[in-house]
């Protein structure tokens, strides 16, 4: 076998890559080829040689303000900057001369002079690049006085901190104090070289425009926002780009000033959202001191967002539960026990219950935030062990309609696209979505695209962020009522066909012909031109005519789409006419173009793909196929039910009806996170064996018998799969505080219920999965470390993976187009609720908010909150931060309104990050027709004033609270 | 589940196959539930039925006729 190198390297190579044709140069007598556009730095960095630099790191573009990386070039006069001279051909570079040396080292004395010497204390020691340079240019003296600087206090002289701790004086009136008001990091403005890579990287990779340098010459500095400003209080999202672009301690975590500077470093992939960033755990022996974006993760090319980048102490909580414990009835306290003891209760309850009530009354829910080989493992407890169909995931309640619409319409159940191929789009629809809050990386890279020129179209009730912000407006905005995205969809392939702007040779040669023209023939109908829909949807005719010609003619169109659309009760209907819509205009099988729904949550993917649901095996087989079932009872030695099994919402339905009676749940909150709270927690208070397996004690664990501790991602390896169907490693880098990994637990209950179960590593669950799933064929640890990740469909017809589906034709063959009839879901406003209620996500809380709320994040975001139009609170007597009734046919709740117009009038929204807000308690049964999955986006709503709680919020609280008792182990 | 619930969810099946091109709608249906409906919730739906089934749309009822019969 070949040896393979994993490409660790992720050095600064002090400008960004290239693309073009190659361009021969020789750089200190080395010859070497690169993409022309390459500057002279990065192509030295290739050659081997480091030219030293300040201002320049290759997340962004350069800029040449410090003039420290300045070479000879024969042929020219003087002395330019490496980083912004691009590379001619036969272009002959000399990087090291006397006359170089000289500039450089009289740059840096110059940038000493102002800086102060505390290297020793200062919180970046050992990883700064002023000292770095310093060093590589052999600065050796500084000649100058200490005279005017903004370093030292006292105003008196003093070349460190701890030399004017000592003198008083009259004060520096340049001296800055630390800017502390970011929970994860500094600012310092005493360390600060003025190089602008934090103004810069907040621009071009993150998108936000937080930063600029205020003043001018020695007076200038970086400020975030305006004048009164701090980062707090700035438009800083706290994405951590700067403190990764910035050379200094200036801006730093304060995990590291608290820590120490890391020593060792192991990538691993963000437990949070569906974009499946890569990061560098970098570690102190078994404790992490910091999570830095990898440059090299294809997800997120050096990129990463709040959560993932600082919001990861909710691992070390206090909160966390570390002894398996077990009880009675769940009016008990907890009673901590032992591993054996807790696994070997949990077995024979289940056996038990299977014994009275038949083998179908047990099931399990799997986790979208826990690994494939956990996923795996646990449905296979469930067909190979229980001997039922009895698995669900919480994906039902968020992409299911993903999968059974693109399935039925393409023939996958899977996004198109990877997330590079944003930067050849030209024209983006971004559907039921709000990235910058719920996909913050991936909004950065369409960011980056937009302002290039690519034009955008956003179809949502609510005014999101992209509609407009820093360097960023949508072409057109169509705000329609939640609850008609069908209605929408179809009038915009109404004007595509009606106008003749479809792709017809696209048509006929990649789709069936006949059931295209019975589309066309439904779309065409008047009813369905935007005219006749207006009054239906909101959106004006001329609004949505206009987007449905810029999307048509546009070039590349790439839709993107998110819960706003499967949360319906017509939500697969939805994804068939985003699919329609695709191949109407011939957007699918080429870079920049596709259909991609954004997963919410990081392995949502890959629970699909491992078989969580309850009528398929993994890779989407049905469970009714002989030749399917016959795979995996050859793997597995056993027997599998040919029947598909119940859904979450159906097992809570047999539960109340007395069918189902005991549920593994892995790594999900049930109670908080489905839909209608008192139908859940009515389902759960009637089951007989409730075994959570979670971090903490969650809402469901209210209603447990059992309770099993989990390990978080640092704890253990596997893979994710992230939207774009890459597989992405994660790795162990310390271990399980409650001394099993997650898979290891699912192990010790199947082989408590007589299973033969022998796993040592998830390596050799990925071998199993990849020996009974085609698209998993050629997927080993192996092959994964060798070429950094892997997209789906990987097998022997494409060793390296599928960065793109449907190429040159369809996985089911020809594309299909499906009728997608507007069906008004019953949820309809009245006298009684008259508003409709939409719900949502933000930056920096995450889904029930478990792990957010127990880290800093929520210095943003204390507590979910009602936007409500003016014009609706004006008329109900609400005043901004009034506490207000919300009231649904479901049940109520209480919370604070915010007066907004992002809303329009009749409609209201919140998020759901918070326990006590109980959102879902709102929230109705109704669900989407194919695959039940819940409408929570449209929810018929009334509001009105209120002083506080609702008695529900009380008494919840006060159960919640009963049934979190914990008594200490018998000795 | 209420009988409710499993008429307005039978019913939404039914509304969208009834909108699709073609002679076989109510087979279509059929084999939607036959792929998803777990076998207590095909009894439900057959025991409803076949006590006259109020409510449900009629492709719906004509779609039982292939429902397949739960094995006890
Ligand atoms: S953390 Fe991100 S958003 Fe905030 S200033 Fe730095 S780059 Fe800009
Ligand atoms: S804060 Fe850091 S990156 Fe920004 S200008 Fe100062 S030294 Fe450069
Ligand atoms: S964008 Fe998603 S995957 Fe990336 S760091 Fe943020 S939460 Fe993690
Ligand atoms: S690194 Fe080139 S001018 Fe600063």
């Amino acid at each position: 076998m070949k040896d393979f190198i994993i490409p660790w390297n992720d050095a600064d190579m002090g400008t960004p890559a290239k693309t073009g044709a190659p361009v021969t140069l020789t750089v200190d007598g080395a010859a070497v080829t690169v993409p022309e556009g390459t500057s002279v730095m990065r192509a030295a960095y290739e050659a081997g040689i480091t030219v030293p630099k300040l201002c320049a790191t290759d997340s962004v573009e350069a800029f040449g303000s410090c003039r420290l990386c300045v070479v000879e070039i024969e042929g020219r006069r003087g002395t330019p900057a490496s980083c912004t001279t691009p590379v001619v051909e036969g272009m002959v570079v000399r990087t090291q001369s006397a006359k170089v040396q000289k500039i450089r080292k009289g740059v840096m004395e110059l940038y000493i002079s102002d800086h102060p010497l505390d290297c020793l204390t200062c919180s970046a020691n050992g990883d700064c690049e002023l000292q770095d340079m310093a060093g590589a240019v052999g600065l050796r003296d500084v000649r100058y006085e200490p005279g005017e600087n903004h370093f030292d206090p006292t105003g008196t002289g003093a070349l460190s901190m701890a030399d004017a701790k000592r003198r008083e004086g009259d004060g520096n009136f340049r001296y800055i104090p630390k800017d502390e008001s970011n929970p994860y990091f500094t600012y310092d403005p005493s360390k600060c070289i003025v190089c602008s890579r934090c103004v810069r990287a907040c621009e071009e990779v993150q998108g936000t425009f937080a930063l600029t340098i205020e003043g001018r010459g020695f007076e200038s500095r970086v400020s975030a926002g305006g004048a009164v400003d701090d980062f707090l209080t700035s438009d800083c999202v706290s994405c951590g780009a700067c403190v990764q672009a910035c050379p200094t301690a200036t801006l730093q975590e304060k995990s590291v000033a608290e820590l120490g500077t890391p020593t060792r470093s192991v990538v691993t992939t963000c437990a949070y959202c569906g974009v499946g960033c890569s990061f560098k755990a970098e570690m102190n022996g078994d404790q992490l001191v910091r999570m830095v974006p990898y440059k090299n993760g294809k997800a997120n090319r050096g990129h990463s967002c709040v959560k993932g980048r600082f919001a990861y102490g909710y691992a070390e909580h206090k909160d966390r539960i570390l002894s398996p414990m077990i009880r009675e009835s769940i009016d008990d306290p907890w009673q901590e026990v032992s591993w054996d003891e807790a696994i070997g209760f949990a077995a024979k309850r289940l056996k038990s219950l299977q014994k009275d009530y038949g083998r179908r009354s047990v099931g399990v829910i799997t986790s979208s935030r826990c690994t494939n080989e956990e996923t795996y493992l646990v449905q296979k407890l469930a067909r190979g062990v229980f001997m039922n169909n009895n698995t669900d995931t919480c994906a039902r309640v968020c992409h299911s309609p993903t999968g059974y619409g693109l399935g039925q319409t393409f023939g996958t159940s899977a996004g198109t696209q990877d997330f590079d191929s944003v930067e050849q789009t030209n024209v983006v629809i971004v559907i039921g979505a709000n990235p910058t809050d719920g996909h913050p990386v991936f909004a950065s890279r369409l960011k980056k695209r937009l302002r290039a020129g690519a034009e955008l179209i956003v179809i949502d009730p609510r005014r999101i962020d992209l509609v407009k912000s820093a360097h960023v407006e949508a072409a057109h905005h169509l705000p329609l009522r939640p609850g008609t995205n069908v209605a929408v969809v179809t009038a915009l392939s109404h004007v595509i066909v009606t106008e003749g702007l479809m792709d017809e040779d696209f048509i006929r040669e990649r789709c069936d012909w006949n059931e295209f023209l019975e589309y066309a023939d439904f779309v065409s109908q008047e009813r369905h031109s935007p005219e006749a829909t207006e009054m239906l949807t909101g959106v004006p005719a001329e609004t949505l005519r206009a987007a449905a010609r810029t999307f048509a003619r546009g070039g590349n169109g790439a839709i993107y789409y998110g819960l706003g659309v499967t949360e319906h009760s017509q939500g697969s209907t939805t994804v068939m006419g985003i699919a329609n819509l695709a191949m109407l205009t011939g957007n699918i099988g080429r870079p920049g173009v596709g259909v991609n729904p954004l997963r919410g949550q990081n392995n949502v993917q890959g629970s699909c793909d491992m078989g969580s649901f309850p009528h398929e095996l993994p890779g989407y087989r049905h469970v009714k196929l002989p030749e399917v079932r016959k795979t995996f009872e050859a793997a597995w030695g056993v027997t599998i039910d040919p029947e598909p099994g119940l859904r979450i919402p159906n097992m809570l339905d047999a539960a109340v009806d007395g069918t189902f009676k005991g549920l593994y749940c892995q790594g999900e909150d049930i109670l908080q996170s489905d839909p209608d709270t008192k139908h859940v927690a009515a389902g759960l208070a009637a089951m007989e064996c409730v075994i959570v397996h979670d971090l903490f004690l969650n809402e469901t664990a209210n209603y447990a018998h059992v309770f099993l501790p989990g390990s978080s991602f640092l704890e253990k390896d596997g893979t994710f799969t992230n939207a774009e169907r890459r597989i992405n490693m994660v790795r162990r880098v310390m271990a399980p505080k409650a001394g099993y990994a997650d898979w290891e637990v699912t192990q010790l209950l199947a082989q408590a219920m007589g299973a033969d179960w022998e796993y040592a590593h998830p390596r050799e669950i990925m071998a199993e999965i990849a020996a009974t799933t085609p698209t998993f064929a050629g997927v080993t640890y192996e092959r994964i470390n060798e070429l950094g990740s892997i997209q789906w469909p990987c097998n022997d017809d494409a060793p390296e993976g599928t960065p793109l589906m449907h190429v040159d034709e369809f996985k089911r063959g020809k594309g299909r187009f499906m009728i997608t009839e507007y069906v008004a879901t019953d949820e309809k406003t009245g006298p009684r609720f008259p508003l409709l209620l939409t719900t949502g996500r933000i930056l920096s809380q995450y889904n029930v908010g478990a792990q957010t709320r127990r880290t800093a994040n929520s210095t943003w975001h204390e507590e979910d909150v009602l936007e409500i139009h003016p014009h609706d609170a004006e008329v109900r007597g609400v005043k901004e931060g009034d506490f207000v009734k919300l009231a649904s046919r479901s049940g109520e709740t209480a919370l604070r309104a915010t007066l907004t117009d992002r809303v329009s009038t009749g409609v209201v929204y919140t998020t759901f990050h918070h326990p006590d807000t109980q959102a879902n308690v709102i929230t109705t049964d109704f669900s989407d027709w194919a695959t039940n999955c819940p409408e929570y986006k449209v929810t018929a709503v009334q509001v009105s004033p209120s002083n506080g709680p609702t008695d529900w919020q009380e008494r919840y609280n006060a159960q919640a609270e009963q049934s979190r008792r914990i008594l200490p182990a018998a000795e | 589940m209420s009988p409710e619930k499993m008429v307005t969810m039978a019913n939404q099946i039914a509304t969208f196959f009834m909108t699709q091109p073609g002679e076989d709608q109510a087979s279509r249906v059929a084999d939607h539930i036959n792929d998803f409906w777990e076998p207590r919730m095909r009894r439900q739906l057959l025991d409803y039925v076949a006590a006259g089934g109020e409510g449900l749309s009629p492709l719906l009822i004509e779609a039982t006729k292939e429902v397949r019969e739960p094995a006890q």
